[in-house]
């Protein structure tokens, strides 16, 4: 095959660009510096398409597709920031807010987190969904780190760092629907847990629900940058 | 095996049968055997012992008019006994060839007349457990027909053909998902069959792999065949212990006759299958989270593409098609695909099972030919709601389906149209409501069911069906504002749309119906603080005031 | 043209809206000149008055009191601002949640205390079983979330409001500022 039969024309938000076949509309639209918002992608990790944040219109269908898993084909007309989707988007952000205990004055992550930064972006000023306040654990019986369910989003980005990046696989999720949580091996204390204490899920953990002991009280940005440097490092040995 | 081999046990069998004067069938499925059928078998075998007459008494799989359980068919006669217990086995097989038992007829000629058995051929004829019945009512004919003489692309032609739809509830064109299998490249294929049935109310795979479940492996086999697949799972859920025994042993039978295994009937196709048990998840059923499951992982859906036909079972093309939609490949290979086609209505061909439930004379299992009007299988073959009561609304296509109400009951029963009118065909679970329901707390039954079962992956479905839960309770107890009722719509578009798979996608489709055909009954909850059918205990507003 | 009337209304916060507000320093001397505070916790008024122009409501519902002054305000309030995260989002006092009232009397009053421990039950309001934001019980108009709202918002914002402009909350400020 050549290498011109690879390359796919597309149009993104009346934009024209061009892309490699097998490349995610996610990957296309930030190489031409088009922003998508996502919260469960994370560069460097596999994607699951779980938080329907980076869904986009695809003209002549009716379905809405999630861009970091949706690959490009000749022609396609992508659409990424219409009315019907940003009302979707800001549902799903008040549906985050409300399904459990986001308090952000007195977060760790207060100022560096993914999902509070999203709320402001996509013009989230209140939540209009009855704030479901569940009664959830705090695990700080690692010597480093603690989780605090009550700001987890289930993202599990730290679930596929640990599996596919550290290879330990500590993190899982246990239970389904709305009473979900993520666990440590089979939902032993983390401080117990055959954790490596490598502190990848901490930095790639879009909110406050993982965070340094060290950090508590202070500023606590979280670099997740190291994800696809680590991967081409990887790749090159 | 071999066509002539199969004609012998036929033969076999029927000279077996020609040496009793009379054949009592016993409804043994669930239905029947909760309440007694199991010792009504008991006593008519010994009756008919005591009696001395030659009598064969038979165990079947579901006769259909379940709440006419349990059920006897006397035959050469054809007598239709129902409500029978053990006490009646003597009256039973005192009457044979005499008058039938009177008190024990039931009419329920109206109820079978405009039913059209294809799938259900064989339900109340066999013994389940006997593939001998099986073969000697043309059973693994077709396999063997296609085995020896047609290409694996002539079978996809005579299933496209047939114009056979997908009964998981999709509606997918099974002939297509088969060609597209088929063309898939890969050393290594995959058939599955989905029998994690869990709609509630529904049962109509149930019925299928308990009661036939040769059908289901010899419609696996032609598929394997067409698709270039040597391994098949059936993935069952553990719920139905019965279907399960069934199936193994039917597999251990068909592995015995040589109809499974390496060089299937001497031909170079190997085939076989292996059971699967699903450990209760609904979402299970959905073909993704079906394959993850079988995989061993956590049974959660992925984003399609890639498509299963491309990308399946452990990264290998899989076809996976429901109970229903392989029990009805036999009989199209037997009698053609236009045979098939000829049947139902424009666009969805053939007959669909339907496990019809809820406030209706005859509850129970029915096939009826796509098209049909939902009215015939409400007020006849159903025999309408009992006497007192009104019709309400009809259910389709379990948790996500659509309430339907009494001004649209004259729509043909078809894919498109069930989707037109905000329901969907689903598996085939058809409740009845009458006017005892009240369609607010029949939203929240089901919203509560898609929210128990979200998977929780995706947060459109996992937080989304809780707050449309909380939002449908509040209206329920009379705590609900018209601003609940205007969120609970806006949040309804946004699971429908941006959920990740159908068990999200569909969720919103009981609220929405019914808020589409039944919305004064919301308004009267929120406005007038009144359950007009009487169920909902609206609380007392607890308001302090100014 | 006579003034518009202003009031601000402190139910459970901690008062740093008010004190955010105040911070608005020598721009107040130039709201004064368009609005009259008829009701604030910095004036005297003790009755909420008939007519209110536009209420700045600081704080979360927490008790019987707090929701009859929210329906009350609602009721004799032209705009209804909720005024920062506990308004908006139940916020510290909504901690409480998921453990209920009476955890938490139990150690303000029981467990802390040494001398006559006693939960109060005159006086002070009866807790409600939940902390509520404001919107849940009352039609709310404009939100400012943080915690507290910068001045600089609170300026942004009022002069929108007086002036009826457009105005984008977003971009002045978020949950938690």
């Amino acid at each position: 095959m050549s290498v011109e039969a690879d390359v796919k024309t597309l149009i993104i938000d009346e934009q024209e660009v061009s892309a490699r076949a097998g490349q995610t509309i996610l990957q296309v639209a930030r190489e031409n510096d088009i922003y998508i918002p996502t919260l469960c992608h994370l560069d460097g990790l596999s994607d699951v398409g779980a938080c329907r944040l980076c869904l986009i219109e695809i003209k002549g269908g009716n379905k809405l597709v999630p861009a970091c898993v949706a690959t490009v084909q000749e022609g396609m007309e992508v659409s990424t920031d219409t009315e019907r989707l940003r009302k979707h988007r800001r549902t799903i952000l008040e549906l985050l807010f409300a399904e459990r205990n986001h308090i952000c004055s007195v977060c760790v992550s207060n100022g560096h987190c993914e999902l509070q930064t999203l709320a402001q972006e996509q013009g989230v000023t209140h939540v209009r969904f009855p704030y479901r306040n569940p009664n959830l654990p705090v695990d700080a019986s690692h010597e480093r780190f603690t989780a605090d369910h009550n700001r987890c989003i289930l993202c599990t980005r730290c679930v596929r760092v640990c599996a596919e990046i550290e290879g330990a696989h500590v993190w899982d999720v246990m239970g389904r629907g709305i009473n979900s949580m993520i666990i440590t091996d089979l939902h032993e204390d983390w401080g117990a847990s055959s954790c490596t204490r490598c502190g990848k899920c901490v930095q790639v953990c879009p909110t406050g629900a993982l965070f340094d002991k060290s950090k508590i009280g202070s500023d606590h940005p979280k670099y997740p940058d190291f994800l696809p440097y680590l991967n081409l490092m990887r790749e090159a040995q | 095996m071999t066509i002539e081999e199969l004609e012998q046990i036929a033969a076999s069998v029927q000279r077996e049968n020609a040496a009793f004067d009379y054949e009592v069938n016993v409804c043994m499925d669930l239905a029947c055997v909760s309440q007694g059928a199991d010792k009504l078998k008991e006593a008519l075998v010994k009756s008919a012992e005591a009696s001395g007459k030659k009598v064969l008494v038979r165990r079947t799989g579901c006769m259909g008019p379940c709440s006419h359980g349990p059920l006897v068919r006397v035959d050469p006669d054809e007598a239709l006994y129902h409500k029978v217990h053990a006490g009646h086995a003597r009256a039973i097989v005192a009457s044979l060839g005499g008058p039938p038992v009177a008190e024990l007829q039931c009419d329920l000629n109206e109820h079978f007349e405009s039913q059209v058995r294809v799938v259900l051929e064989n339900a109340g004829y066999i013994d389940p457990v006997k593939i001998d019945d099986y073969i000697a009512r043309d059973g693994y004919k077709a396999l063997l027909t296609v085995l020896t003489e047609m290409t694996p692309s002539g079978v996809i032609h005579r299933v496209t053909e047939s114009g056979l739809r997908g009964r998981g509830g999709g509606g997918y064109p099974t002939g297509l998902k088969w060609s597209t299998v088929a063309k898939a490249a890969g050393d290594m294929k995959y058939v599955v069959c989905n029998g994690d049935e869990g709609d509630p109310g529904a049962f109509m795979d149930r019925s299928v792999m308990e009661g036939d479940p040769h059908r289901v492996i010899e419609g696996m086999a032609i598929a394997a065949y067409a698709v270039g697949a040597s391994k098949g799972f059936i993935y069952v859920r553990a719920e139905y212990p019965v279907a399960v025994s069934r199936l193994t042993t039917a597999l251990r039978e068909a592995r015995r006759r040589g109809l499974l295994g390496n060089n299937v009937c001497n031909t170079p196709f190997n085939f076989d299958v292996e059971i699967r048990l699903g450990a209760g998840a609904f979402v299970c059923g959905e073909e993704t989270a079906l394959i993850a499951s079988i995989e061993g992982k956590r049974g959660t859906p992925k984003p399609r593409p890639p498509y299963p036909a491309m990308s399946g079972l452990w990264g290998k093309p899989t076809l996976i098609n429901n109970v229903e939609t392989y029990a009805n490949i036999a009989p199209i290979v037997r009698n053609g695909g236009r045979w098939f086609f000829n049947m139902g209505s424009e666009r969805s061909k053939g007959t669909k099972v339907f496990a019809l439930t809820g406030k209706i004379a005859n509850t129970g299992l029915v096939e009826v030919p796509m098209g049909i009007k939902l009215r015939e299988i409400i007020e006849r073959i159903g025999g309408g709601v009992p006497a007192g009561h009104t019709f309400k609304a009809v259910q389709t296509g379990g948790p996500s389906g659509g309430c339907i109400p009494a001004e649209m009951l004259d729509i043909g029963v078809s894919y498109d149209a069930l989707l037109k009118v905000g329901s969907i065909m689903g598996s085939g679970g058809m409740i009845v409501m009458d006017d005892t329901s009240c369609m607010v707390n029949v939203a929240r039954f089901f919203v509560e069911f898609c929210m128990t079962e979200s998977c929780g992956k995706c947060i459109p479905c996992r937080a989304g069906t809780a707050q449309m839960f909380t939002l449908l309770t509040r209206i329920c107890d009379g705590t609900g504002t018209m601003d609940d009722l205007e969120l609970l719509e806006d949040l309804c578009s946004t699971v429908k749309e941006a959920s990740l798979c159908g068990l999200g996608q569909t969720a919103p489709n009981p609220v929405l119906s019914t808020l589409k055909y039944f919305r004064n009954e919301y308004i009267e909850h929120i406005v007038h603080k009144r359950c007009p059918a009487g169920v909902c205990t609206i609380q007392v507003p607890s308001e302090v005031t100014a | 043209m006579s003034k518009l009337k202003l009031a601000t209304v402190w139910l459970d916060g901690c008062s740093g809206c008010h004190m955010s507000f105040l911070d608005m320093d020598e721009r107040l001397l130039e709201l004064a000149e368009i609005v009259d505070v008829v009701y604030s916790p910095i004036v005297d008024a003790k009755e909420y008055p008939d007519e209110v122009d536009i209420a700045l409501v600081e704080g979360a519902v927490s008790s019987e009191d707090d929701e009859r002054k929210i329906r009350k305000i609602r009721a004799h309030t032209k705009m209804l601002v909720a005024m920062g995260d506990c308004a908006i989002t139940g916020n510290v006092p909504s901690m409480r949640n998921p453990i209920g009232p009476e955890a938490i009397l139990n150690r303000a009053y029981i467990e802390n205390t040494s001398a006559q421990p006693q939960i109060p039950s005159v006086v002070v309001p009866k807790l409600l079983r939940t902390v509520r934001p404001i919107q849940e019980y009352v039609k709310v108009d404009a939100y400012l979330p943080g915690c507290p709202p910068s001045a600089d918002t609170f300026h942004t914002a009022l002069t929108a409001f007086i002036n009826g402009g457009p105005l984008d909350v977003s971009a002045l400020t978020r949950f938690g500022a």
